[in-house]
């Protein structure tokens, strides 16, 4: 059998081929040469500023772009970016930004207050399907100008003083508004690069491609492949470019987070993007440099139906809040340093503490159940609890259904559905209660209370309180004072949380295994990153400490 | 067309090919050997609701994951629930699944295979382009519009993996058939003027179960692992029920930190599977139609 | 076999068509769209990406005008991939799952028919049931507990070979050919050694052996041909398994290719993607279809003349 010959020679010699045995791992070469290798989730869909909406394209375009300011990562309150200074007027409607001079796009052109006004049009235009269009509602008339219900774009409060001089007015007083700048749809945008590459409001032009794109970031696009990498490499023309320590970054998409661990281990990431849960105990145990948990602004809770004829129920609502054991969650399910939650906003949102909403209390729980008419669970229909298909949420199900079972005696099944069948099903009213979460847009407790506006987009469960809506829609943005405008949100989150047609679980952690030679890191509720700040030490991990690495 | 003689031949043919086959099989020890266990796992699963140590449910959060011990013989999963009576109750999925869904991938394929084979020409052109249009729609697409038209049912998790599993097995037999049916034997029965239905019946069918009987031996594992895969998307079973597959692929995330999570359904899948493999391979043998002429 | 080729490849065009209108059908029916969200999507930001993309026209226009462009062999611009044509992103992702189901194809006929044939020739002893019983743990092994255990052993312990990647460190090919191949290779063994058999006791084995021919003779030159036909029928759908089925080992590994564009496409719903995938998929299936039966004939003079005399 001369083919069978050939196959088996063949093979041999390509399995030979293919193994030549491993050579220095991606970390210790990595800090010689001063590139950083990070796990960052997801694929990147594009890195239009413009159309993207997923945390690891963020990540790469704060790496790409920079705002008019940045965030000190310890306290993230603004430091100058593009902006040298700014000036805030009396009422707070109105700001003035001072732009360095020595700002310089990736191809030398000076970085100037047109392109900001530039891009902020551009991110404007509808027929580019921007979706977070919304963040730049902030400014004067940008709404009524992306709702085409005003045409002109000189009347959005956008003023080009001169080329290093940008006036913004506001629509409210927004106290939170330096920090939006730092959010990718505020960057600025090099508008010769995308003219040429197809008119502006084209989505999916090839102006981000490596060798086309334009940024004014300590980094520059340099290579792009789908599933597999993006490379960026320092930007020699940027402003600060001689406090950027690293020489370039490696992002690997890893959706795969067990997979993300192993790369880990084996030395091919500095930094993995999250941590699997079965790994947690361990590296705690054995590693516990090398793991880092740090709370994140977001909240996993469960949303409830409110039109649901036994779901619309107050009482129900809140006996089913108050049945859930959530310290074992944190402790036995979750197990990441989650906190767990019994108000929305979390803890301590920039001076902001929400009010007390309700205490794990069982036995108050089942007095409720009572008075509601379902002593002991009796009578309570069977109610579905969906999820979307994911292992992490299956399991905080799992555990939540024997709590209500063990407690209240009530029967709950357990639904999972595909990502997109599940938002149907939400956005459509069709479900009991649902699993969801939500992260904030900006530190701010307005990103977690206005959406709960009644019939606001993100509300889904029906819920509608009037009183709320005056809170948050016209009394908190005219408050003079941050205090007086927390003490409205305060009120107003309390009567999100008597109502109840929600059931907060944990607040979020961001976790990450990182290797000790990354300098810089610091830990902050939006897990942002100041790639400038971060630099690789060449000496702490030579052979030897990379093979005390866990096994 | 019949001719009464040769009827009366086959039919004796026939009869004594299956109580042949039974005496051969059992004088292969290997073969009792796989049936004993197969049966002995059925019973186990018939009776676990009344001898399973514990409630598949119910949890112990605050015991967590634990080694083998005294209260639990293969320990517990992170909920702290008995993974003994998960893997017994799990039997009942994934043999139930195992059997049926292969059982009606093994009719349906067997039948559409030997027809297209036998038939030849354009009825077997037809058929088999069918198949490869099956084939190729995407499976994805097809298991979430079952979920969103029927919820979830156990009967679906059947539809959807008959659906697939049958088209390989079709592609086989019809090769095998095609193959036969230009032997001397068959030909030989045509010219005996045989009816086609017992030619089919009585010669191209028993000559096609070697391979069907293997295949049918590595469906089995292949469809508990495919109702893990669906049940782990929301066709299947409803937590908190289990399955060995789903046990199974739970166990791959923890299997560094809590490997008896693995270990324990993994054995018993692998047990059922070997012990199908020599009862398969047993039956093929004792099947096998010319062996029963030495 | 000329015509009978041609008769095949003109065969490929209704059912290519069939598909592609199943698929663009069942696409359409399934429930959330390709912009659907978390956060909630604005309207006038849905109105615009659906004009984008030609949704806001009715169905049947939309059916046409893909099929248009699919007769200029445009698969259109992917949804989730807003800068990349579907076309663009099957180039990319075909040269590694092909690379990657050619090595595990080798993999896979190499030990499945040496083991299948080593245990064929004495059955029912231990040198049947030792390669036997390594298949059935091959099967009831499925890559995704495969690939994390090699990997565990050799990335992780040994220190041998990369966890992760594709042509990015040296040897980091090994893993993932050797993980989709096993599961396949124990398919083979199991077909190879049922079809020795099969043949082993047929009357032209007989005449062989009877003949004096030398037991290698016997095995290599006649019975190999007639005992493999099952394991040929088997190659044509098993290779364009390996193309569309490699998803488990490129999540697994992180590998760039096509197997995972076919199933996240489907989770996103990428409609084009979907149906791009989907269509190239069935042509290779046809294709492979066609060459297996192809190969059997070739293999089998018998089935020569009964073309010969059908056509």
């Amino acid at each position: 059998m001369p083919l069978l010959k050939m196959a088996s020679v063949s093979i041999l010699l390509s399995l030979l081929l293919m193994a030549c045995g491993q050579g220095e791992s991606n970390t210790a070469s990595g800090n010689r040469q001063g590139i950083l290798h990070l796990g960052n989730g997801t694929d990147p869909q594009e890195l239009d500023p413009h159309i993207v909406t997923g945390v690891p394209e963020h990540n790469i375009l704060t790496a790409l772009l920079e705002g008019l300011v940045l965030k000190d990562p310890s306290t993230l309150e603004p430091i100058p970016g593009v902006a040298t200074r700014w000036e805030i007027s009396a009422d707070g409607m109105r700001y003035r930004f001072y732009l360095r001079d020595d700002a310089r796009w990736s191809n030398g052109d000076p970085v100037t207050a047109q392109d900001f006004a530039w891009s902020w049009w551009r991110a404007l235009q509808p027929a580019l399907g921007n979706q977070y269009a919304y963040m730049l509602f902030a400014i004067k008339n940008a709404e009524a100008y992306f709702r085409q219900e005003l045409t002109d774009f000189s009347a959005v409060g956008i003023n080009v003083v001169d080329d290093h001089t940008l006036e913004v007015e506001l629509a409210n007083p927004t106290p939170y508004f330096l920090q939006l700048l730092d959010h990718y749809s505020y960057f600025p945008l090099h508008r010769a690069t995308i003219e040429k590459f197809g008119p502006p409001d084209q989505r999916g032009s090839l102006w981000t491609r490596p060798g086309n794109f334009v940024g004014n970031g300590p980094f520059s696009l340099t290579e792009w492949q789908l599933f597999k990498r993006v490379i960026v490499e320092k930007n020699p023309h940027y402003w600060d470019a001689e406090n950027v320590s690293l020489n370039a970054i490696h992002f690997y998409p890893t959706e795969n987070i067990t997979t993300e661990e192993r790369m880990f281990r084996s030395g091919q990431l500095h930094r993995t993007a999250t941590v699997p849960i079965d790994k947690l105990a361990v590296y705690r145990r054995e590693h516990p440099e090398l793991l880092h948990t740090y709370p994140y602004l977001g909240n996993y809770f469960y949303r409830i139906n409110t039109e649901v004829p036994h779901l619309s129920d107050k009482r129900v609502r809140r006996a089913l809040a108050m049945s859930i054991d959530r310290d074992a969650i944190v402790q036995q399910v979750t197990k990441g340093d989650e906190l767990p939650a019994y108000t929305f906003t979390p803890p301590d949102t920039l001076g902001y503490t929400a009010p007390d909403g309700f205490t794990y209390d069982p036995d108050r729980a089942r007095a409720l159940m009572a008075e509601a008419g379902y002593p002991g669970g009796e009578d309570f229909p069977v109610t579905e609890l969906l999820f979307n298909t994911s292992e992490g949420h299956h399991k905080i199900a799992v555990a939540i259904q024997q709590m209500w079972y063990k407690e209240l005696g009530i029967k709950v099944s357990l639904h999972n559905q595909d990502w997109k069948v599940f938002l149907n099903s939400v956005n459509g009213g069709n479900y009991g209660i649902a699993r969801a979460g939500w992260i904030g847009d900006y530190v701010d407790p307005n990103t977690f209370l206005d959406m709960w506006i009644t019939d606001g987009g993100n509300n889904r469960t029906g819920w509608s309180s009037a009183r709320f809506d005056q809170l948050i829609l016209e009394e908190s943005p005219r408050a003079e004072t941050r205090e007086q405008r927390y003490r409205l949100m305060r009120e107003a989150e309390a009567l999100l949380l008597e109502d109840m047609p929600i059931i907060p679980i944990h607040i979020y952690t961001s976790k990450s295994l990182v290797n000790p030679a990354v300098k810089g890191l610091e830990p902050n509720i939006l897990d942002y990153t100041l790639y400038k700040n971060l630099s690789l030490d060449n000496l702490s991990l030579d052979k030897k400490s990379a093979a005390e690495l866990p096994d | 067309m019949e001719n009464p003689h040769s009827a009366t031949l086959t039919q004796e043919q026939g009869s004594s090919l299956w109580r042949d086959g039974w005496i051969r099989l059992c004088k292969n020890h290997m073969a009792l050997f796989g049936l004993g266990v197969m049966v002995f796992f059925c019973v186990i699963a018939l009776l676990t609701p009344w001898i399973a140590p514990y409630g598949y449910e119910q949890q112990d959060l605050q015991l967590g994951a634990s080694p083998p011990s005294a209260a639990h013989w293969l320990g517990t999963d992170i909920f702290g629930r008995d993974m003994l009576t998960r893997i017994m109750y799990g039997s009942r999925v994934s043999l139930l699944v195992g059997f049926v869904a292969t059982g009606v991938a093994l009719v349906i394929g067997v039948l559409w295979g030997t027809v297209a084979g036998y038939a030849g020409g354009r009825v077997d052109a037809v058929m088999m382009r069918l198949v490869d249009i099956l084939y190729a729609l995407p499976f994805m697409i097809f298991i979430v519009l079952l979920m969103v038209v029927f919820g979830r049912n156990i009967l679906l998790l059947f539809l959807a993996i008959g659906a697939v599993e049958w088209l390989t097995m079709a592609r086989i037999v019809r090769g095998q058939v095609q193959n036969l049916r230009h032997q001397e034997f068959i030909e030989a029965a045509f010219s005996m003027g045989l009816s086609r239905w017992i030619i089919i019946r009585r010669h191209l069918i028993p000559n096609t179960l070697g391979p069907v009987i293997v295949y049918t031996t590595l469906t089995i594992p292949n469809v508990m692992l495919l109702e893990a895969f669906l049940s782990f998307l929301g066709l299947g079973i409803q937590p908190p029920q289990s399955s060995w597959g789903l046990l199974i692929s739970h166990g791959v995330e923890s299997m560094e930190e809590y490997p008896w999570l693995l270990i324990f359904p993994g054995l018993a899948l692998s047990i059922t599977l070997f012990a199908l493999n020599f009862l398969g391979d047993g039956l093929r043998d004792a099947l096998d139609p010319r062996a029963s002429k030495d | 076999m000329l015509r009978f080729i041609l008769s095949r490849l003109l065969q490929a065009i209704p059912v290519l068509l069939v598909v592609i209108t199943v698929t663009f059908l069942l696409v359409r029916c399934a429930p959330g769209g390709p912009f659907s969200a978390e956060k909630a999507v604005p309207p006038e930001v849905v109105r615009a990406l659906e004009a984008q993309y030609r949704l806001d026209q009715p169905i049947w226009q939309q059916y046409l005008s893909y099929l248009g462009d699919l007769a200029q062999g445009e698969f259109g611009p992917s949804f989730r991939y807003p800068g990349r044509s579907v076309n663009e992103l099957i180039a990319g992702g075909l040269p590694i799952t092909a690379e990657l189901a050619f090595y595990a194809m080798l993999v896979a006929i190499l030990i499945g028919v040496c083991a299948g044939v080593i245990a064929a020739l004495r059955p029912n002893t231990p040198q049947d049931y030792l390669p036997m019983s390594a298949a059935m743990l091959g099967i009831c092994m499925p890559s995704f507990l495969m690939g994390p255990l090699l990997v565990l052993v050799f990335g992780i312990w040994l220190e041998w070979l990369p966890v992760s990647g594709w042509g990015e460190l040296a040897g980091d090919k090994v893993l993932p050919a050797i993980t989709l191949g096993t599961g396949y290779a124990a398919y083979i063994a199991r077909l190879s050694r049922g079809g020795m058999l099969e043949v082993m006791s047929q009357d032209y084995i007989r005449t062989a052996r009877a003949k004096g021919l030398p037991e290698r003779v016997v095995v290599l030159k006649h019975a190999l041909r007639g005992g493999l036909i099952p394991v040929v029928a088997f190659l044509g759908p098993a290779f364009a398994g390996l193309l569309s089925g490699s998803f488990v080992v490129e999540t697994i590994f992180q590998i760039p290719g096509l197997g995972r564009f076919y199933v996240q496409a489907a989770f996103n719903r990428d409609y084009t993607m979907i149906l791009g995938t989907t269509v190239f998929f069935a042509t290779l299936i046809v294709l492979f279809n066609l060459l297996a039966d192809i190969i059997a004939v070739w293999i089998n003079p018998k089935m020569r003349h009964q073309l010969s005399r059908s056509r």
